[in-house]
């Protein structure tokens, strides 16, 4: 195991944050605010509870996962990328260095960058609506699991991109209708059945539903199959890298 | 002692179908300059990327120190350090966290000492704290070989390390490369200036078309491969070469009007010898030249020798 490399990438990664910690910070507290203004006291007022939850306070797990999900894509993805864009990726092809070590900094720091935002959003949606989290414990396990999913998806499509063009088109035409349309602001029992059987290929909706019963105790899918379902999507992901550092797919000729 | 890089049968062949190397065999002695001379496209740059783990060999094998590169890919790697050709730096950091990071990179613990001993080498102690994207091009190179000596290596690899360089840092990285080799640490460099070889190696090897042509001692390739001609345009037309001049064989043209001197390297000195012997003659020469037979020429040489040879 070479420690130092894990501890050097992690670090070049998280210094790459803190320089742009002031755009990192207020963008998603911006947005949040506004989401809060639009759809929790504009929108929402005039909406029933969901689930027995005020649509306000309803719709605060899917705000941290819109942005933990958009986050963990593009600082992993622009992690990985950037080295194969300015040729900076020799350095880290000829170091003594497994895969699992250079994924465990990039994705590391990805994920750390996604929780630490996902925080501060938590933070902001208590100023405007009372929140109370029935499983804290596993609030924080859902956000972990869904940082290093997503960041691990980023790594893939970093790895894959050869162009900024694609490295920006996956997120805005696949990931956020996935997110929108995965129940992250509505359950998706109001769905008519036909949409409702659709959208149960949504991996997003196991996970957002996953982390909404961490919150309320309330979910549209058991936690036992949203978990498992999770879990197959990391499990997908790593094998994909796995085949990714087997075959130098993009990465060595 | 074993050589401290060994490569046999090597090849490469790209997904293209274009094929890299062919069967390449080569020992690099521990502790000495190595340099591969090869046009453009020779193949310097992959056998240097396989040798680093950078690009994935077909075929073949390769061990640094006695470690495979693939199967115990990092004994073997963290043996060495490769300056790259292209200036390919990060931008926003530090040059002092640039080559921190590549220490760590290469699975050595934070020694701030070593870091500061190099960039003073380097002449960087005073950029330590200056972003790289604020650097000249000469300055970056300067950055790229702290980063590949942060980690110690014992074998460093220097792809075209003085293309677009300028003459001061040309000769402090002479100088380092000298101090590095008098510290043990073997160095191979690509190049493909036959005068950049001639300076530094111990040992020259020539690539071309993915095959290793030659390698041989510096000063018997030299003799080879290092002919150069001095020709002197003359006032007055000549009949013969005087006897006088016969020691230098020179050669006479079929107009009269001209003498050339054919002549290695390390003959130079004998030039001022022959002028004063062309003059005290009594041959008046209106001007002179000297040319060097061209890489291309001596790579043509080459290859119709090789044809030459096989049957």
């Amino acid at each position: 195991m070479n420690g130092p490399a894990v501890v050097s990438i992690y670090g070049f990664e998280m210094a790459r944050t803190f320089r742009t910690i002031v755009q990192s910070i207020v963008s998603p507290v911006l947005t949040t605010s506004l989401y809060f203004v639009v759809f929790g006291s504009a929108i929402g007022s005039r909406m029933t509870e969901v689930h027995g939850v005020p649509y306000g306070a309803f719709i605060v797990p899917g705000l941290i996962m819109l942005s933990i999900l958009t986050e963990s894509i593009s600082n992993s993805s622009l992690g990985i990328y950037f080295p194969k864009f300015t040729g900076t990726i020799y350095e880290i092809l000829s170091a003594p260095i497994s895969a699992v070590e250079i994924v465990m900094g990039f994705v590391g720091a990805a994920a750390t960058k996604s929780m630490m935002i996902g925080t501060i959003i938590l933070a902001t949606a208590s100023l405007f609506v009372p929140l109370q989290i029935v499983h804290p414990f596993w609030m924080v396990v859902v956000m972990v699991i869904m940082s290093v999913a997503f960041s691990l998806f980023g790594f893939i499509l970093g790895v894959w991109a050869d162009g900024f063009e694609k490295l920006s088109f996956v997120p805005v035409l696949i990931i956020t209708p996935l997110t929108f349309l995965g129940g992250s602001f509505y359950s998706i029992d109001m769905l008519p059945p036909f949409w409702h059987t659709v959208t149960l290929f949504n991996p997003v909706v196991y996970i957002i539903s996953l982390f909404r019963w961490s919150f309320f105790g309330t979910a549209d899918v058991s936690v036992g199959v949203s978990l498992a379902m999770t879990l197959l999507f990391i499990a997908g992901c790593l094998g994909f890298i796995t085949w990714i550092f087997k075959t130098g797919y993009k990465l060595k000729s | 002692m074993p050589s401290i890089i060994s490569v046999s049968g090597l090849s490469k062949k790209y997904k293209s179908g274009l094929e890299a190397l062919s069967g390449i065999n080569l020992e690099i002695e521990r502790g000495e300059i190595f340099a591969l001379l090869g046009p453009n496209g020779a193949g310097k740059t992959t056998l240097i990327s396989i040798i680093c783990g950078i690009v994935t060999p077909s075929d073949g094998k390769v061990t640094v120190d006695g470690h495979d590169i693939i199967t115990d890919y990092r004994a073997a790697r963290s043996k060495i350090g490769l300056v790259p050709q292209e200036l390919t730096t990060s931008a926003f950091e530090t040059v002092w966290a640039t080559v921190s990071f590549s220490r760590g990179l290469f699975g050595k613990p934070a020694n701030p000492a070593v870091i500061e001993k190099v960039l003073k080498d380097l002449s960087l102690w005073d950029k330590r704290n200056s972003k790289i994207r604020q650097l000249s091009g000469g300055m970056k190179r300067r950055v790229l070989i702290a980063k590949a000596l942060a980690h110690e290596p014992t074998v460093l690899f220097l792809d075209e390390p003085t293309a677009g360089v300028d003459v001061e840092l040309r000769r402090d990285m002479w100088n380092l490369v000298r101090g590095l080799r008098a510290s043990g640490v073997t160095i191979i460099l690509t190049t493909h200036y036959i005068d950049e070889a001639e300076e530094m190696a111990d040992r020259i090897g020539v690539i071309n078309k993915g095959r290793i042509m030659l390698v041989d001692d510096k000063t018997s390739l030299m003799r080879k491969l290092g002919r150069k001609q001095l020709a002197l345009q003359l006032q007055d037309k000549l009949s013969a070469v005087p006897a006088v001049l016969a020691p230098f064989k020179l050669e006479l043209s079929a107009s009269g009007l001209e003498i050339t001197y054919t002549y290695e390297n390390q003959e130079e000195a004998r030039i001022p010898e022959l002028l004063k012997a062309v003059t005290d003659a009594g041959i008046v020469f209106k001007d002179l030249h000297t040319s060097q037979s061209s890489l291309e020429d001596i790579f043509v040489n080459l290859v119709t020798d090789r044809k030459g040879a096989t049957p």
